[in-house]
């Protein structure tokens, strides 16, 4: 947890311009935080067997960004699944941080997750009708965590994302583009070994969109590992490497060589609208 | 995850739908009550007759004709529920000269009939005893006397009434003393009535008339007596006693004659009233029942309502049994809060009622009706809970 939390710090405390300034290059040790062997998955949909995944072999390393791309029906979302221990391969094997996770209970993976995966979802997912911070609280709620400590640190996660301001506030009282980052603080606040973010910007208008890409290009130039679900080529350049899949194979496995930077971006679009709104402007719509 | 945790995000999720909460506790508050309100009116009336009997005083003998068994066994348990050859006032007499050792012998009949004053009418039940039967009444005189000696003899047409009577059949008269009303078409003279005092053996006594047995049988047409009171003297005597009686009464009766000392009497009682008080509370009970299917319904309802919830909880590390306690303990809550409500409700009832119908609100009922309520709760909540609990995470959280 000490460093988990130290890398936590980092990224909370790093500035949002020079963080994520020149995009680095990879991480400096290949360790895979998870490792999918051979994994493959069959339904049985009305009698018909579907094969979502055809024996999909894939690591996940430490720190890095990695961008999992797909058309609807490429078996993109089974994966996420996989990876994000809500779901049992038919075949092959699974561990995070080594540990084999192929035979476990439904509780244990229950563990597993709060612990070690972090989830950030397309429609934001977060409680309804429930404040920011209580939002935040919830994993640490199931990790048996005091409810002082709780506090702290999901007060601490939420002004991470800068919604300091706003930890009573509930989803309904927040835009598309805040509530995403109480749900990155949400994912965050257990220091897990992955950040699972299932097309973060799919609900989101692109300024918003763009904003949260920054906010997980950042996490990670602190450190931390982020695995970004999304059927958009744009949104998966702004990751260090591409897996691409078609039919429930991998066909694609690179390096990204035009890497987006989010907070560039930010700044290009600030000047495409300084002429009619200052950054104020932009801002209050954020907020509305 | 803590229990203190759990009580926290079902308190939520309560607050959440006030009405809806409210609504489904209401059937639980309705059983609840229903149980304490019906238990306490059982209880005290139970406790009244308990009374009544003991007024008499513990020496006391109750001679039935017939064999009645202590066990229950005979349904009709009661003064003139007994089979067999009934007493008539000659057996009574026949006792009383025999029998040493006995303040009175007081033979009582029953019967009922329209008592008529000007335009007013009531139906109450006519007692029949001896001047002696004074001795094994509880009641006090309002005003008035009791018959004598030789009003009894003669067969006066002289009444002492009882307060329902008294008040509905003279309304507007504060001593109907002296005053002359008819009682099955015969002109009787009241002579004395009583306090208030509710119900107790044999009915609502407050609605009865008291006349001397032999004005009684000529309404009646029979010769009948329902029952002998005998007043043993000493208390040390009452097992003597009883072994004369039933050694007088054995050449005209054979072995058809039960004696009770008081404490049978009372056991009779109540077995019976106990056994009202039982049947009461179970179909109260049934509404309780019908609260908790309400708990059950609502619960469901709610969980396929927050499946989208279930998935994220469970997403973000929830187990099973956090689930599973998160609805069982609202369901408990709804319950419990109910029930407490409910024995509120309950007992605010049995003390608004206390004027009209005795009531007495026992421990053990709010003991039973709090448990009882919360088992409800567990009960019917853990069905929605399970299944809440066996959701699977990405059906959950795919749902809209």
């Amino acid at each position: 947890m000490a460093t988990g939390s130290s890398r936590f710090a980092d990224a909370l405390g790093a500035d949002v311009r020079t963080a994520a300034g020149p995009v680095s290059t990879g991480p400096a040790s290949p360790r895979a935080v998870l490792e999918l062997r051979d994994v493959t998955k069959t339904y049985v949909l009305e009698g018909v067997e579907v094969h979502a995944l055809c024996g999909v072999t894939l690591d996940v390393f430490q720190g890095e960004m990695l961008s999992i791309m797909g058309p609807s029906g490429s078996g993109k979302s089974t994966l996420m699944h996989i990876i994000g221990l809500l779901d049992h391969p038919t075949s092959g094997t699974v561990s995070v941080e080594g540990q084999d996770v192929v035979g476990m209970t439904a509780n244990q993976l229950a563990a597993v997750r709060n612990k070690r995966i972090g989830f950030v979802f397309q429609s934001f997912n977060l409680l309804a009708r429930t404040g920011a911070l209580a939002n935040v609280e919830l994993p640490l709620v199931y990790a048996g965590v005091s409810a002082s400590e709780r506090t702290r640190r999901a007060r601490e996660a939420l002004e991470g994302v800068e919604l300091g301001d706003r930890l009573r506030h509930t989803p309904s009282q927040l835009s598309g583009g805040q509530q995403q980052r109480v749900a990155i603080a949400r994912a965050l606040v257990t220091s897990p070994s992955i950040v699972l973010a299932d097309e973060p910007t799919g609900n989101l208008d692109s300024r918003s969109g763009i904003e949260v890409m920054a906010l997980l290009q950042r996490l990670n130039a602190a450190g931390i590992t982020v695995v970004v679900v999304t059927h958009d080529a744009n949104v998966a350049r702004h990751g260090q490497r591409i897996i691409e899949l078609r039919d429930g194979e991998v066909v694609r496995d690179a390096a990204v060589t035009d890497r987006l930077d989010a907070s560039k971006e930010l700044v290009q679009l600030g000047m495409n609208t300084a002429a009619g709104t200052d950054a104020v402007g932009a801002k209050a719509a954020d907020a509305g | 995850m803590s229990l203190v945790e759990s009580f926290r995000i079902a308190m939520r999720a309560l607050f959440a739908n006030k009405v809806r909460s409210l609504l489904t506790m209401l059937g639980v508050i309705i059983g609840v009550s229903a149980v304490i309100l019906l238990v306490a009116i059982g209880t005290g009336v139970q406790g009244q007759v308990t009374g009544a009997v003991q007024g008499l005083g513990s020496n006391v003998l109750f001679v039935f004709p017939g064999k009645i068994n202590t066990g229950g066994g005979s349904g009709g348990a009661g003064f003139a529920g007994a089979s067999g050859k009934p007493f008539s006032s000659s057996d009574a007499q026949y006792l009383q000269m025999r029998l040493t050792g006995v303040d009175a012998v007081v033979p009582m009949a029953q019967g009922s009939a329209t008592a008529k004053y000007q335009s007013k009418s009531v139906q109450p039940t006519l007692m029949g005893t001896t001047d002696e039967g004074r001795l094994v009444n509880s009641a006090t005189l309002g005003g008035g006397r009791y018959f004598n000696r030789s009003e009894n003899d003669a067969a006066a047409r002289v009444a002492v009434i009882g307060y329902t009577v008294k008040t509905q059949l003279f309304p507007n008269v504060a001593d109907p003393v002296g005053l002359v009303m008819t009682v099955s078409g015969q002109r009787f003279t009241v002579i004395g009535w009583f306090e208030k005092q509710g119900g107790g053996m044999g009915g609502d006594q407050d609605n009865q008339i008291s006349m001397p047995i032999g004005a009684l049988q000529r309404i009646t047409a029979t010769d009948r007596v329902a029952i002998i009171l005998v007043k043993v003297s000493n208390a040390s005597q009452v097992d003597f006693v009883r072994s004369q009686i039933t050694r007088f009464l054995e050449p005209r009766f054979g072995d058809q004659v039960t004696v009770f000392s008081q404490d049978q009497t009372l056991g009779i009682f109540n077995a019976l009233l106990g056994t009202l008080t039982i049947m009461l509370a179970g179909i109260a009970g049934i509404s309780l029942l019908v609260g908790g299917i309400g708990i059950m319904n609502i619960m469901l309802v709610s969980v396929s309502e927050r499946t989208r919830e279930i998935g994220i909880r469970k997403a973000v590390g929830a187990r099973t049994y956090d689930i599973l306690s998160q609805f069982v303990i609202e369901a408990m809550m709804l319950s419990v809060t109910g029930g407490v409500v409910g024995i509120l409700v309950g007992a605010g009832g049995a003390l608004a009622l206390s004027p009209i119908v005795p009531t007495t609100i026992t421990p053990w009922a709010i003991a039973v009706a709090f448990f009882f309520s919360a088992g409800v709760g567990v009960f019917f909540g853990v069905y929605p809970a399970w299944k809440a609990s066996k959701l699977d995470p990405i059906e959950a959280l795919r749902y809209e």
